[in-house]
């Protein structure tokens, strides 16, 4: 359904999009692609649609109250609550070409594109990136890059290291 | 659709209160980060179901061990890192397995199952690739992987038995599960185990509140903070 937003409801979708993302703070909430709405459901008072990463993000908590505070003291927001939705599961593919640049100056490996029709197969085998579009390392930009570990500091992301420059970088993982 | 959110939510929360016992302890530094990760990922999963029947933290932390619904397979005690495995091996398959019928339904749980089932995948593959690694590993990883695989055979027919709410084809369900699982665990030069898998005092018991002798234990420590200090806040 597309609906026309009210001035109120652009206005706050924007602040809100610019919410920087508590664990990755280079990345706009719009640029991480979690904010999914606005809507003025009385004069003055908004509920945001809120998406998470992973549905065990704890970022997601801190998020709210930041578009909370952003949408009542710079938005002028009456009243402002945060529905957390998960439907349509959000994926990698929601992150802007703007947020993967600066994932990317920020030395994180962002995820790949990857299509969203048809199975997508999961390879286990071998840890080099044996497939069409290697994961390149943030630093130097070499394709040459390994696998440590499938897990990293947060749930989002994958630990790697580069053969070329030997340094060890966090990749996004793919998520579709 | 009480009972089924009960009976998948418990699953996670006590799934996921047991991935958390290895922070600290697990044999590598990429493997505490894995298995806290995925305790996470099982914790978000809990907190959304165990809120379509109430409040969270009374739900988690108030509940006696009988008011429980979990499977009997998600309490039972780490044991060492194979046994782990073995556990999510079976456990993680099966639950990709029900998300992904619940994610192409129009029940209430398919907004959570079709976000649930990609981090589940992402478990499974994890547990896979470590039951390869030590099946098909040292002579001590080989016997550690199949003795873990042994142990907690009695505990996976369980899985199987219908959910009240969940109108899904359990024996559809198990046959591609056991399909699955053969497969790996023959890949990892491993032998499937023999045996029954329920009991006839085990059969479904998990579901209906009955549960093993480790789970009161894990429940005291997990509840004594809470019910130490109601209310408390960070």
């Amino acid at each position: 359904m597309v609906t026309t937003l009210t001035p109120l409801e652009e206005r706050l979708l924007e602040l809100a999009g610019r919410v920087p993302d508590p664990e990755l703070p280079v990345l706009s909430l719009a640029e991480l692609g979690v904010v999914r709405g606005v809507h003025e459901y009385a004069p003055g008072r908004v509920e945001v649609e809120l998406t998470p990463t992973y549905t065990g993000c704890p970022a997601i908590e801190v998020m709210s109250a930041d578009i909370e505070r952003a949408l009542r003291e710079e938005g002028g927001a009456a009243a402002v609550r945060v529905r957390v939705v998960l439907e349509p599961a959000w994926t990698t593919n929601d992150i802007t070409a703007e947020g993967r640049r600066k994932l990317r100056e920020f030395g994180i490996a962002p995820p790949r594109t990857v299509r969203t029709e048809g199975p997508v197969p999961l390879v286990l085998g071998p840890t080099r990136t044996a497939d069409a579009e290697p994961v390149r390392c943030p630093h130097c930009g070499s394709a040459d890059t390994t696998l440590l570990s499938r897990f990293s500091a947060t749930a989002c992301k994958a630990l790697r290291r580069c053969e070329s420059c030997r340094e060890p970088f966090d990749h996004f993982k793919e998520l579709t | 659709m009480t009972s089924a959110a009960l009976a998948l939510g418990d699953d996670a929360l006590i799934l996921s209160h047991r991935l958390g016992e290895w922070a600290g302890h697990a044999p590598a530094l990429e493997e505490e980060v894995a298995l806290a990760n995925i305790a996470l990922d099982l914790l978000g999963q809990a907190r959304v179901l165990l809120s379509m029947v109430g409040d969270e933290d009374e739900l988690a932390f108030l509940r006696e061990e009988r008011a429980f619904r979990n499977l009997q397979l998600v309490e039972q005690p780490n044991g060492d890192f194979a046994h782990t495995i073995a556990r999510q091996l079976y456990f993680s398959g099966f639950q990709e397995l029900l998300y992904e019928r619940l994610a192409a339904g129009d029940g209430p749980f398919r907004p959570l199952a079709g976000k649930a089932v990609k981090e589940v995948a992402y478990h499974r593959d994890h547990a896979e690739h470590w039951t390869l690694r030590l099946g098909d590993g040292t002579a001590e990883s080989h016997a550690r992987m199949q003795r873990g695989l042994a142990e907690l055979w009695r505990f996976t027919g369980e899985m199987f038995q219908p959910v009240e709410g969940l109108d899904l084809d359990w024996a559809g369900l198990e046959s591609v599960w056991l399909e699955r699982v053969t497969e790996v665990v023959e890949r990892a030069t491993l032998t499937l185990p023999e045996g029954p898998r329920t009991g006839a005092w085990t059969a479904g018991a998990g579901r209906q509140g009955l549960h093993t002798e480790p789970f009161g234990r894990m429940l005291a420590e997990m509840q004594h903070l809470y019910r130490s200090h109601p209310g408390a806040t960070w």
